[in-house]
C-alpha cells in the first residue's frame, strides 16, 4: 500500500530463518519487482529488418512501447525448408540488434538542413527571384558558388523546412536540365535488395528526369569479374543452407563467422555432420579456427596458390589418372572442347581467338549469326562441328540454344577434349608469365617472360583455302598449367617438386605455403568432389575480390571448381559472398526503379569510371599500361598507337566511343539542344548525332571530363554513405569534387611532367569543385552528409514499409513501420515524391515537354551483345563505320514530360502494357499483372496523363508493383516466363513453376511470415522441396546455356583486349605497383621509425560497413574509434605499443588511428576495418595538418582496362555486371607513432604528446 | 530583524521546513522510489571524491548529531551528569570546531569539483549545486560563530538557543523572541539550517533517510522474499 507504511513493520518482516540463521525468509513488499517485468512489457511487435548491406535479411522483431521503438529481439518463425536441413532461425547479430539506438540518439537526423552559407544565399536570392532564376544566381558567380563549396565538411548546417529543402533541389535540378542537360544529374545508391522501394524511389525520380543512376556492386569491387567472364552472370551464389549439404568446404579470404554471422551455423552443423574445412586467410581469422587446417599464404598471393591446387588436380584427375565424372561434366558444361587458332610470333605460337561457323567453309552450314557460333572437334575422326549452345543460337533463331549433346542440325554428337591422339603436330606456345615482376614487397621468382610449352595441334582448312593450326581449349589449359603430357619439351613438370610455373613446389617462394599443404588441400578437395559427383565448396570473400588482378584469383579457384565438376550441383561451387545481393524480385522492380513504365531506356552508369574521371583520381595514375601488357602481346595491325604508350583512362575512353561501357555525362552538348538541333535541321536525330560526332562538332564528355561543361552538377546520395565508406580515393573526391578541405599528398601528372593520357584534353589547372550541389538522405549524421550542402532526414529501418530480400536464404522479407517516423523525417518514397512535387512546380519556368537523346552501350543479354565478333575495330580511328548498336552506342530519342514528373512517379506507366516486362534476354507479356494493379492499388481518377492508370502512392503500392510483377513472388509469371524460355533454348521449363502458379505474394503475407520465392529462370538455382538454391544448377540440370560465348563456362577468354594482357588463360599476377611510397617516406617523418605495410581493409566486426560504427553499442564493445591492426614483428620494428595512435600515410593521404599489436595479423600487412566513421574520436593528422581521414584516404582507385571490353557476348556491359571495379587492395602505407596528438577542437581537448610518459588516455 | 520577521522566521518557518521535510520525505519515499538516491558522481570522476566525500560525511556526519544532541537534550540531563554550561559550550567549540574544518575542508573540494569539472558539471541537477552550495554556505556561517561563542564561555547564549529548540519541538509558544537577540550570523545560520530541512525532500539530500547501517546488523546472508503478502 504504502512502501513508506510498509518500512515501519521493520519487526515483522523476518518470517522465518533457515540453514542455521545464515538465511531469512522476510516478508518485505515485492512491489519493486514490477518494474523489471514492466522493463519487459511491450504494446506490440511488428516484423521489420535492417535494410543495411550485410544482405542478412535477417527477420526480427520490433518491440513498441508508448509509441516508442524500445528494442528489438530475432524472429523464429521462417518456414522450414526441408526435413532433413537444419532450421534458417534464429537469424542475426550484435549488430543488428543494436539497431534501434539510432531511431532516438543524438546523431539521428531529425529535420531538414542546408548549409548556412547556401541558404542565406538562397534566401536573398529568392526575395526577387523565381527558383530557377535564383539557383542561376548563386551557381554562376564564382564567389557566391565558392563561398558554400569550400565549406564543405566543416560544419555549419542550419535547419530548414521540407518547402524550402525541396526547392533549392529542385530549382538546381531544374537549372541543370535546361544548362547543361539532364545526364549532369546523379544519383547514387547501392543494392536495392536491402529496401527495393527506397532505392526504387531515387531512381525512378532520376529516370523521368533523363539523370544517370550510377552502379554500385563494381565500385565496392565486389563483382568478382571472374564471374561474367566465365558464366555470364553478374554473380549467381549457394543460398547458405546449401553449405549443409556439402562434404569439403575451403573457405578462402572470406570470414563467415565474422561477416556472415546469421548463416555461420549452417557452417558448424555441416562440420558436426562430418564436412572437412579448409580455411584459406593470411591472418588468423575467426573463421580459421573452424577448418580442419589453416593455411596461411602471403596476402593478394592466392592466385598463385590456386594455380598450384589446379595443377595437383589436373594431374591426378584428369591428365594421369581419368575422373569419368570430371571427364564428362568438363566435356558437356565448359568450353575445353573448343577450337583456338594458334598464330604465329617469333616462329612460336601465340592462342589467339577460338575459332567460328563463319572462318568454315559455307560457314558449316550456318547462316543466322555464323561470326558467333563456336566450334569443336567431334567423333573418332575429329571432324569440325559447331555445338549448340553457343551464343549465335541465342539471337536470331529458336530451340537450339541449349546443351544437349547435338550440333545445330540436331545430330548427336561427342566432343573430342583433346587432340593429343589425334594430333597433326606439336606447336611450341608461348604463354606469359608475370610472376617475374620486381616489387618492393612481393617476393617472385625469376622465369622468364615467356614460357614457351608443347601443345598438340591440329590443322584445318579455313573458308578462304588456308590452313590454320588449331589446337583446343583443354589441351592449351593443361599446358598453361605446366603439366607435362609426354610431349617434353621446356617448362613443363613432371613432378610437384619441380621449379616450374605452376607446381606446388615453384608456388612456394611466392605465398610461402608448404607444397605438401597445397597438395593434400587439392587432393582432398577433388577426391571429394569425385566421389560425391561435385560436392566440394569454395566460399570466397573480399580478401580476394579486392585485389587489382582479382579476376586472376578468382578464375585459378573458378577452375579447381569446374575441372572437379563442382558448380551446378548441389552441396557444391562457387560461393561468392562480397556485397552480393539477390534482388530476388529483379524483373518487377527494374520497371519501378527506372521508371520503365514511362520512357525506355534509363541512363546508367559504372560508377568506378565515372569517379575515377570525376574526382580526377586519373590525374594521378601511376600504372603504367606497359607494365601489365602481356609479352605476347601483338600489335593489332589496325592499331596504329602503340599500346604502352596509353594511359588507363584512354582505354575506358575508347571503351565508352564504341559503346561497349556506358558513359555519363555522354556527350559534350546538351542532350536536348542536340535533339533541338536535329529537329530544326529535319533530321533524323540518331543519324545527325552520327553524323556531328564523326565531324568532330559533338565528342564524349569522356574525353575531357576537366571541362567545366562536362562536370556532374547535381548529386544525389541515399542509403549509403559515399564519402565515409565506398569512396576510394577519399582525398580526391574532397579535392576535385567537392572542392574543399583535402589530404592529397602527390602530384598530377602535369607536376611530376609525366606522360599524360592521349585520348583525353589535358588542363594544366586541375578543377576544384566540380559539384553544384550535394543532396544526401540519411537517418544519422553520416561523414556524407557532413560534406553535404543539403541532408533530408530519412525513415529507419522501424519506420517505413519496403521490401529486402537476400541471397543467403530463399526469403522475401518486410521492413515495416513499428512507428511513424520520429521528428520530420520522411520514408525515402516520400521524400522522392515530395521532391518531385517540387519540381513539377519548378520546371515550367524553364523546361516543358523536351526530347532527350539517350546513349546506350551495347548491353549484355540483348542482340546487341554481338557486335564485333573478330577484331576491335573503331570508328573514332577511322577503321569502321560508325553503326550505333553495333561499333558505338544506341542512340534513342526519348520524350521527357518535366511538368508532369510528380504525376508520372505517382503512377504506372503505359509502357509496361505496351512493350511487356522481362529479364536477362526473357520477355513475357504482362497486360494482365497490370489489370490486376489497377485493381489492387486504385486507379487514378484525376484528369491529366496519368488518368486511369494504377496507382503508386504509397510505399506498400509500390511494394505491390514489384510483388505483381515479378515471377519470384507471382506464380503465373514465373510459368509465363519459363514458356518465354522454351521458346529460345527448345526444352520444356515450365514445370519447374507450375506447382507454384498459384502462389502470389502480397506485401501484408511477408509481414506475417517470410515468404519463399518462386522458382524463375531469371535466376540459375531453383528453390524446391528437393535442392536448395545453387548457382548453375537449371545450367546443369536443365540444359539452360550459360551466357557466354560457347554457352558454356567460358574458360578461354578470346577478346582481343584479354590477350592483349595474357588473360586467356588463368595465371599467377602478382599485386601492382602504386607507387604511393616514395618519396613521401623521406618527405613527411616526425622523427619516430616508419614501417611500410601493405593496407588490406577487410569487413569489420562491429559495424556493417560504416553502419553502427558511430553506435554507441557498438562502439562500447570495440575500442570506441579508428584502429589499425598490425601484426607484432612489425610493432616492434616501428617501435609501437598496442593502443599507441598512429599515422598512416602515402601520396594519398593520411589517416589516425589507434594500434591493435596482435598475433593474428601477418607481418607486412596492416589490417583496418573498413568504414570506421570519421566522425567518432579521430583527430588530427600529422601529415596534412586536417583531420585524420577514413580508411580510403589513402587509396586510390586504380582501373583495368579488360573490365572496359564490351559488346562481345558474356563480356557485355549491365548496370552491375560488367565494367571497371574500384580495387584497392594493393596499396601500401607508412606507418608510423604520432608524436603530436591534437584533436583541432575546443581548448578543454588538450593535444597529448606521445611516449613523454603522459598517458594516451586522459584520466 | 523587526518583529514580525523574527516571529516567521523563528516561530512559523520551523514548523513549516519540519512539516515539509517529514510530509515531503514521506511522499517522495512512496510515489518516486526511482529517484531516492544520492546520485553519486563516482563514476564520472574519481578525482577530489576520495578525501573530498569522506571528509564532508564524517565532518558533516558529528556536527549534525552534535547539534541534534546540543540542542534538543533536555537541559536536565546535563545537570544530573554534572556537566556545566562553560563545558557544554567549550566541548561543542572543540569537538564542532574540528568537525567543522573537516566537513567544510571536504565540501570546498567537493564543489570545487563539480562547478569545475566539466563531466560532472554537464551531467548536474540545478538542485545538486544549489545543495553544495548551501551547506558550504552553512558550514562556513557555522565556523564563523565560533569566535563569537568565544566571546560568551559561559555558555548563555547556547541555553537560550537550547530553550528556543526544544520550544519549538515541544511546541511551546513564545519562544521565537528569544532568537531576537543574538547575533546575525546565529540567526542567518539558522535560517539556512532550517531552509535545508525545507528543501530536503526535493534534492538528493533524501539520500540520509536510508544510509544502509542496517546492513551491519543483518540476520542472515540469503534473503528470500516471501511470495505471501503480509496481512494488513
Amino acid at each position: 500500500m504504502s512502501h513508506f507504511l510498509d518500512r515501519l513493520t521493520f519487526f515483522r518482516k523476518h518470517v522465518e530463518e533457515f540453514a542455521d540463521g545464515h538465511g531469512i525468509t522476510t516478508n518485505e513488499d515485492r512491489g519493486w519487482e514490477d518494474g523489471y517485468r514492466h522493463r519487459w512489457q511491450h504494446d506490440k511487435v511488428v516484423r521489420s529488418t535492417h535494410g543495411v548491406n550485410c544482405t542478412g535479411s535477417c527477420s526480427w522483431k520490433i518491440h513498441v512501447k508508448g509509441g516508442i521503438v524500445t528494442w528489438e529481439t530475432q524472429q523464429t518463425d521462417y518456414p522450414r525448408t526441408r526435413p532433413d536441413m537444419p532450421n534458417h532461425e534464429p537469424r542475426g547479430c550484435s549488430r543488428g540488434a543494436s539497431y534501434s539506438w539510432y531511431l532516438y540518439s543524438g546523431n539521428r537526423l531529425k529535420y531538414p538542413m542546408v548549409r548556412k552559407r547556401l541558404i542565406e544565399l538562397w534566401r536573398e536570392a529568392r526575395k526577387d527571384k523565381s527558383p530557377v532564376a535564383a539557383w542561376t544566381s548563386i551557381v554562376e558567380d564564382p564567389e557566391k558558388r565558392k563561398s558554400y563549396t569550400a565549406r564543405r565538411g566543416l560544419g555549419g548546417f542550419v535547419r530548414a523546412d521540407w518547402e524550402e529543402a525541396t526547392e533549392i533541389s529542385a530549382a538546381a535540378n531544374a537549372y541543370t536540365i535546361r544548362k547543361y542537360g539532364p545526364d549532369r544529374i546523379a544519383g547514387f545508391s547501392p543494392i536495392p535488395a536491402m529496401s527495393m522501394v527506397s532505392y526504387a524511389a531515387g531512381t525512378r525520380y532520376l529516370s523521368l528526369l533523363g539523370g544517370t543512376c550510377m552502379s554500385f556492386y563494381d565500385w565496392y569491387c565486389d563483382l568478382p569479374p571472374a564471374s561474367p567472364q566465365t558464366w555470364g552472370e553478374q554473380t549467381d551464389v549457394p543460398e547458405s543452407a546449401d553449405w549443409y549439404n556439402s562434404s569439403f568446404l575451403l573457405i578462402w579470404g572470406s570470414n563467415v563467422p565474422q561477416t556472415r554471422t546469421p548463416d555461420a551455423h549452417f557452417y558448424t552443423e555441416v562440420r558436426y555432420k562430418g564436412a572437412k574445412s579448409v580455411v584459406i586467410s593470411p591472418d588468423y581469422s575467426e573463421a580459421s579456427k573452424f577448418g580442419d587446417l589453416w593455411v596461411s599464404p602471403k596476402q593478394g598471393t592466392d592466385a598463385a596458390l590456386a594455380m598450384a591446387m589446379g595443377h595437383v588436380i589436373l594431374r591426378e584427375f584428369h591428365v594421369d589418372k581419368q575422373s569419368d565424372y570430371f571427364n564428362d561434366y568438363v566435356r558437356r558444361y565448359t568450353d575445353f572442347p573448343m577450337l583456338v587458332r594458334l598464330v604465329e610470333k617469333d616462329g612460336r605460337y601465340v592462342p589467339e581467338r577460338q575459332l567460328r561457323a563463319s572462318d568454315f567453309k559455307d560457314a558449316l552450314g550456318e547462316t543466322n549469326n555464323p561470326d558467333w557460333k563456336t566450334v569443336a572437334l567431334a567423333g573418332k575422326a575429329g571432324n569440325v562441328v559447331v555445338p549448340s549452345g553457343s551464343i549465335g543460337f541465342r539471337w536470331g533463331e529458336k530451340g537450339k540454344w541449349n546443351l544437349e549433346e547435338k550440333d545445330a542440325s540436331g545430330k548427336e554428337v561427342s566432343l573430342l577434349l583433346s587432340t593429343l591422339d589425334l594430333k597433326d603436330t606439336v606447336a611450341a606456345v608461348d604463354f606469359p608469365y608475370f610472376g617475374n615482376k620486381k616489387h618492393d614487397y612481393f617476393t617472385g621468382t625469376d622465369h622468364a617472360d615467356i614460357l614457351t610449352r608443347n601443345v598438340p595441334a591440329k590443322k584445318v582448312q579455313l573458308a578462304d583455302g588456308s590452313e590454320a593450326l588449331v589446337a583446343t581449349v583443354y589441351d592449351l589449359f593443361v599446358a598453361n598449367y605446366g603439366l607435362d603430357r609426354g610431349l617434353g619439351g621446356e617448362n613443363v613438370a613432371t613432378s610437384f617438386d619441380d621449379d616450374i610455373p605452376y607446381t606446388p613446389a615453384w608456388q612456394e617462394r611466392i605465398t610461402g605455403v608448404p607444397r605438401e599443404q597445397v597438395i593434400a588441400v587439392a587432393r582432398g578437395f577433388a577426391e571429394n568432389a569425385d566421389k560425391t559427383q561435385g560436392k566440394s565448396m569454395v566460399i570466397l570473400g573480399a580478401g580476394l575480390n579486392h585485389w587489382y588482378h582479382m579476376d586472376m584469383i578468382y578464375r585459378g579457384i573458378i577452375n579447381m571448381l569446374v575441372m572437379c565438376g563442382c558448380v551446378g550441383q548441389s552441396g557444391g561451387g562457387w560461393s561468392h559472398y562480397v556485397g552480393q545481393e539477390k534482388l530476388r524480385p529483379q524483373t518487377g522492380w527494374t520497371n519501378l526503379a527506372f521508371a520503365l513504365d514511362w520512357a525506355r531506356p534509363p541512363r546508367h552508369m559504372n560508377s568506378t569510371s565515372y569517379w575515377y574521371a570525376h574526382t580526377d583520381q586519373w590525374r594521378y595514375e601511376r600504372l603504367p599500361v606497359s607494365e601489365i601488357l602481356s609479352p605476347t602481346h601483338m600489335k593489332e595491325s589496325t592499331d596504329k598507337d602503340d599500346w604502352g604508350d596509353y594511359s588507363l583512362i584512354d582505354f575506358n575512353v575508347r571503351s565508352e566511343r564504341m559503346g561497349w561501357l556506358p558513359s555519363a555525362p555522354q556527350l559534350n552538348r546538351n542532350p536536348l539542344d542536340v535533339a533541338r538541333e536535329a529537329e530544326a535541321a529535319g533530321r533524323e536525330p540518331s543519324e545527325y548525332l552520327v553524323e556531328k560526332l564523326k565531324s568532330g562538332e559533338i565528342a564524349f564528355a569522356s574525353e575531357d571530363p576537366d571541362n567545366p561543361g562536362n562536370w556532374p552538377r547535381n548529386l544525389f546520395v541515399w542509403r549509403s554513405n559515399l564519402l565515409g565508406s565506398s569512396g576510394k580515393g577519399h582525398e580526391y573526391f574532397l579535392k576535385h569534387l567537392l572542392g574543399t578541405t583535402h589530404g592529397v599528398q602527390g602530384k598530377d601528372l602535369g607536376e611530376m611532367g609525366a606522360q599524360k593520357p592521349k585520348e583525353v584534353v589535358w588542363h594544366e589547372d586541375a578543377p576544384e569543385g566540380k559539384l553544384d550541389l550535394l543532396v544526401t538522405l540519411d537517418f544519422r549524421m553520416s561523414t556524407t552528409c557532413l560534406y553535404s550542402d543539403i541532408v533530408l532526414p530519412t525513415a529507419t529501418w522501424y519506420e517505413k514499409h519496403d521490401l529486402n530480400t537476400s541471397d543467403m536464404h530463399p526469403f522475401i522479407h518486410p521492413l515495416s513501420a513499428a512507428v511513424d517516423p520520429v521528428w520530420e523525417s520522411r520514408t525515402d518514397w516520400d521524400i522522392y515524391k515530395t521532391i518531385a512535387r517540387k519540381f513539377s512546380e519548378v520546371a515550367p519556368e524553364v523546361l516543358g515537354k523536351e526530347k532527350d537523346i539517350v546513349l546506350t552501350p551495347l548491353q549484355h543479354d540483348t542482340p546487341n551483345e554481338l557486335a564485333q565478333a573478330m577484331d576491335v575495330k573503331e570508328w573514332k580511328k577511322g577503321e569502321c563505320e560508325a553503326i550505333p548498336g553495333k561499333t558505338m552506342p544506341m542512340i534513342k530519342v526519348i520524350e521527357r514530360d518535366y511538368p508532369n514528373v510528380f504525376k508520372r512517379f505517382t503512377a504506372l506507366g503505359p509502357m509496361m502494357e505496351s512493350a511487356g516486362n522481362g529479364g536477362k534476354g526473357i520477355n513475357w507479356d504482362t497486360k494482365e499483372e497490370v489489370e490486376q494493379l489497377k485493381a489492387l492499388n486504385g486507379v487514378v481518377t484525376e484528369t491529366g496523363p496519368t488518368a486511369g492508370l494504377a496507382r503508386i502512392d504509397t510505399d506498400i503500392d509500390a511494394c505491390e508493383v514489384i510483388l505483381m510483377l515479378a515471377p519470384e513472388t507471382n506464380g503465373h509469371v514465373a510459368v509465363k516466363a519459363w514458356e518465354s524460355l522454351t521458346n529460345t533454348t527448345g526444352r520444356e521449363h515450365a514445370h519447374l513453376a507450375r506447382s507454384s502458379e498459384h502462389e502470389k505474394i502480397r506485401f501484408h503475407d511477408i509481414q506475417s511470415q517470410p515468404r519463399k520465392i518462386v522458382s524463375s529462370p531469371i535466376w540459375s538455382g531453383l528453390e524446391s522441396e528437393k535442392v536448395s538454391y545453387n548457382a548453375g544448377y537449371t545450367n546443369v540440370h536443365e540444359l539452360i546455356p550459360w551466357r557466354t560465348l560457347s554457352g558454356r563456362q567460358q574458360l578461354y577468354q578470346d577478346h582481343a583486349w584479354m590477350r592483349a594482357f595474357g588473360e586467356q588463360l588463368c595465371l599467377y599476377k602478382p599485386p601492382i605497383d602504386t607507387r604511393t611510397i616514395k618519396p613521401h617516406i623521406d618527405e613527411k617523418g616526425n622523427g619516430n621509425p616508419q614501417i611500410v605495410l601493405n593496407f588490406i581493409t577487410p569487413h569489420q566486426k562491429w559495424g556493417i560497413h560504416s553502419t553502427y560504427t558511430d553506435n554507441l553499442l557498438m562502439l562500447t564493445l570495440s575500442r570506441g574509434g579508428p584502429i589499425v591492426w598490425i601484426s607484432e614483428d612489425d610493432a616492434k620494428q616501428g617501435g609501437i605499443e598496442d593502443n599507441d595512435w598512429i599515422e598512416a600515410y602515402n601520396a594519398n593521404g593520411a589517416l589516425t588511428a589507434r594500434a591493435v599489436v596482435s598475433q593474428r595479423v601477418k607481418p607486412g600487412m596492416a589490417l583496418m576495418y573498413h568504414a570506421q566513421e570519421k566522425i567518432v574520436n579521430v583527430p588530427g593528422s600529422e601529415v596534412t595538418g586536417t583531420r585524420g581521414g577514413i580508411h580510403n584516404s589513402v587509396t586510390r582507385t586504380v582501373v583495368k582496362p579488360t573490365h572496359m571490353i564490351g559488346g562481345y557476348a558474356q563480356l557485355s556491359y549491365f548496370l552491375n555486371y560488367y565494367g571497371t571495379v574500384g580495387a584497392n587492395r594493393d596499396e601500401f602505407i607508412i606507418v608510423r607513432k604520432m608524436q603530436v596528438v591534437d584533436w583541432l577542437e575546443d581548448p578543454e581537448s588538450k593535444p597529448i604528446i606521445q611516449g613523454e610518459g603522459q598517458p594516451a588516455a586522459a584520466e | 530583524m523587526g518583529d514580525h520577521l523574527n516571529m516567521f522566521f523563528f516561530g512559523y518557518f520551523p514548523y513549516i521546513a519540519l512539516a515539509v521535510f517529514f510530509l515531503g520525505s514521506v511522499i517522495r519515499f512512496d510515489r518516486e522510489q526511482y529517484t531516492w538516491r544520492s546520485g553519486s558522481s563516482q563514476m564520472l570522476r574519481q578525482k577530489q571524491l576520495r578525501w573530498g566525500s569522506n571528509l564532508f560525511h564524517v565532518g558533516i556526519i558529528i556536527v549534525f548529531f552534535g547539534h541534534l544532541f546540543g540542542l534538543l537534550t533536555p537541559m536536565a540531563v546535563f545537570e544530573f551528569f554534572g556537566i556545566g554550561h562553560t563545558a557544554k559550550q567549550l566541548m561543542a567549540i572543540i569537538v564542532g570546531g574540528i568537525a567543522g574544518i573537516m566537513a567544510l575542508v571536504g565540501a570546498t573540494m567537493l564543489l570545487h569539483r563539480r562547478l569545475y569539472d566539466p563531466r560532472i558539471r554537464a551531467t548536474s541537477a540545478p538542485s545538486d549545486h544549489f545543495v553544495m552550495s548551501l551547506l558550504w554556505v552553512q558550514l562556513v556561517l557555522g565556523m564563523l560563530t565560533i569566535p563569537i561563542s568565544l566571546g560568551h564561555l559561559d555558555g548563555s547564549k547556547m541555553v537560550l538557543f537550547m530553550t528556543w529548540a526544544q520550544g519549538i519541538w515541544s511546541f511551546q509558544p513564545g519562544v521565537a523572541p528569544l532568537i531576537q537577540e543574538a547575533h546575525w550570523i546565529f540567526q542567518l545560520h539558522i535560517i539556512l539550517g532550517l531552509l535545508t530541512f525545507l528543501i530536503f525532500p526535493f534534492t538528493r539530500l533524501v539520500h540520509i533517510w536510508s544510509a544502509p547501517i542496517w546492513f551491519l546488523g543483518r540476520k542472515g546472508y540469503q534473503v528470500v522474499r516471501s511470495r505471501k503478502r503480509p496481512v494488513t
